[in-house]
């Protein structure tokens, strides 16, 4: 294979790094659309930003790529700034929401795109075109036109297009947000395994937090314009830094509750008159309100069959409103003393006992399971 | 019931004999053998088409028309692009303005258009040359390119430039490999229009041809005026055949177009 693009440093991804990265669109109006953005992608990470619609994700992809220009702030690519660089000289591969194949070329045509551009002979063109289409797994299909393709191909096919110069980083705009949910799964796995193979830096804007769970080495959370918390997958769904990123990635409980004491990190809280103990990643002192969070499949009925350790747990009594079974778990809807409700799945097994509605009962949950955002 | 049902049918088929009858009166008036105007004609012949094909007095006027609607295809065609591409790239509220100035030659009247050409020409000596009927016609047929090349422009994904621009192409390369191809339909189909209203237009040629650039339509007119027979049914046949040959493959070409179009939609569904 040639080195084309690689500027050298053949195999391994580009580091990027953001700093206080900020567009504005319309002086008029201050609403930033991306408001001080400051992080670190290392070299050959699978990064994805996620956030809801208008939390700034794609727009600083946008500048990643050199479509839009910051307001303020820089961005590096492998410590070198690209601000003042046209996107067509930052060899960045980009994979767009809905392809954007060219539709009067062939996919041979269309692969071969980015190295017609940088002149590479015809020979070796159809070489490296087959090569990247062997990489997407279709091999044979050069002659076809994108509208011939499914979805799925033409999926494919964009990718095939960003990868075949051998950019050391490549980003992603929703790739797969038009496919159906089966596609999705299976392509999902699949750009894991394109990651791995070919070792470069992936940036991923999605809008799904399952993706980005499945996919991703870290996730940055974005949400109005401020990147919310960045982190592993695990650490952002077992360990929230906020009250957005708890809401916003699974399911989550919030009980609102008043701090009595804190201990290193933990902290004690009193709920309604029942004391809660929980891990607290930030400073809190005594008498301040605050947030509790648990996930829904860490709290367990807490009689007959339960077995955890007193110590570690925190107890609370609830009434339940509304018992679902659905199949593989069970879902029940509580309310807590002041009418806090609060979710619960449990794994379903013949051998539990289902709850009523209406049924009074205690929940408890692991001290390690409960987070102050 | 049944009335009513046939009614609309009976409209429309009313409709198209009042627009198509004129046609094909001429149309077999040029095929008649007589040697005046007149319908029916007693027997068919074509010597109206050799009188024409065979009449230095016909035949130079059709050249220069030809001539000035191939220079007008090709300046007008030139300008409209650039102008197409340049407006839907102006902020939306010059866009409104850019785009009605360039409309204006279509909704000024013609005549206030003629009578305008023809002052500004007569000062600076050109009226009455083939040159004045190129850059007159290209006015009054560079909307219709604009037209045609923006409605192109319209339905391309701007992606794909974004995607040409990442994958490495210079904005010159994407330009001739993406943007053009992809509204090249609309310019081809902007480029017939062209061609059909110079080849067609009347009133600029009334005031400016002159002597010296006297075009198919301005000779029909004075042919009409001075003295008549049916070479001017065969003309104006060859003349509709012509424009509706052209008009067919505008329609073609849309249709190609739409096709384009909805691959670029259907992938982004």
């Amino acid at each position: 294979m040639t080195g084309i693009g690689t500027n050298g440093v053949s195999g391994t991804g580009a580091s990027v790094t953001l700093s206080s990265l900020e567009k504005t669109y319309d002086r008029a109006n201050a609403a930033k659309a991306v408001d001080g953005v400051s992080l670190d992608i290392r070299s050959g990470e699978f990064l994805t930003m996620l956030g809801p619609s208008g939390s700034g994700k794609t727009t600083t992809l946008m500048m990643i790529a050199g479509f839009e220009t910051p307001t303020a702030g820089d961005i590096a690519i492998d410590g070198k700034s690209v601000v003042a660089m046209p996107p067509y000289r930052r060899n960045i591969g980009m994979v767009f929401q809905n392809y954007a194949l060219f539709p009067h070329l062939t996919v041979e045509e269309n692969v071969g795109f980015p190295l017609k551009q940088r002149g590479v002979p015809k020979a070796e063109r159809a070489k490296l075109v087959a090569e990247a289409l062997e990489l997407v797994h279709l091999p044979g299909y050069g002659a076809r036109y994108p509208r011939q393709l499914s979805g799925g191909q033409q999926q494919r096919v964009a990718v095939a297009r960003a990868v075949v110069f051998k950019p050391r980083l490549l980003l992603m705009d929703e790739p797969l947000g038009a496919l159906d949910k089966q596609l999705r799964e299976n392509l999902q796995l699949e750009m894991r395994r394109l990651h791995a193979d070919l070792g470069i830096t992936f940036i991923y804007v999605t809008h799904d937090q399952e993706e980005a769970l499945t996919m991703s080495d870290r996730i940055a959370v974005m949400n109005d314009g401020k990147v919310a918390q960045v982190g592993s997958p695990e650490d952002l769904y077992d360990r929230p830094d906020n009250r957005f990123v708890a809401g916003f990635i699974g399911e989550s409980n919030f009980l609102p509750a008043v701090v009595r004491g804190v201990e290193n990190d933990m902290v004690v809280a009193e709920y309604e008159g029942t004391l809660i103990r929980a891990l607290c990643p930030g400073k809190t002192a005594s008498g301040q309100t605050v947030m509790l969070t648990t996930r829904p499949e860490r709290l367990r009925f807490a009689d007959g069959t339960w077995t955890g350790s007193e110590g570690q747990h925190n107890r609370l009594r609830v009434t339940v409103t509304e018992a679902v079974f659905a199949g593989e778990r069970c879902r029940y809807m509580l309310q807590a003393g002041n009418g806090t409700s609060i979710v619960l799945k449990e794994p379903s097994s013949a051998a539990i006992r289902r709850r009523a509605v209406g049924e009074r009962a205690e929940i408890a949950w692991s001290v390690a399971d409960t987070i102050l955002v | 019931m049944r009335l009513a049902s046939l009614l609309p049918a009976t409209v429309v088929g009313l409709i198209l004999f009042f627009l198509a009858f004129p046609i094909v009166v001429v149309a077999i008036v040029s095929f008649s053998s007589a040697t005046y105007l007149t319908f029916p004609p007693p027997a068919f012949g074509l010597r109206w088409y050799e009188a024409y094909f065979s009449n230095p007095d016909w035949l130079k006027p059709t050249w220069v028309s030809i001539w000035v609607a191939c220079a007008v295809v090709v300046l007008a065609t030139f300008l409209g692009t650039l102008a197409a591409l340049g407006v839907a790239r102006l902020p939306k509220a010059l866009r409104v303005v850019a785009a009605g100035l360039i409309l204006s030659p279509l909704i000024v009247p013609g005549i206030v258009v003629a009578i305008g050409i023809y002052y500004a020409y007569s000062r600076y000596g050109l009226v009455g040359t083939p040159i004045a009927m190129v850059l007159a016609h290209t006015c009054l047929a560079v909307p219709f390119v604009v037209t045609s090349v923006t409605a192109s422009l319209s339905g391309i994904d701007p992606r794909l430039e974004q995607a040409a621009l990442s994958l490495g192409a210079t904005p010159g390369a994407t330009f001739f490999q993406v943007t053009l191809p992809l509204i090249q339909p609309g310019v081809l189909v902007g480029a017939l229009f062209a061609f059909i209203t110079s080849f067609d237009e009347l009133i600029v040629a009334l005031f400016i041809s002159g002597t010296g650039a006297v075009t198919l339509p301005r000779r029909m007119w004075d042919d009409l005026r001075f003295h008549i027979d049916p070479t001017i049914a065969a003309v104006s046949t060859l003349t509709i055949v012509l424009t509706a040959a052209l008009m067919g493959a505008a329609h073609l070409l849309r249709k190609r177009a739409e096709r384009t179009r909805m691959v670029t939609s259907s992938a982004a569904a």
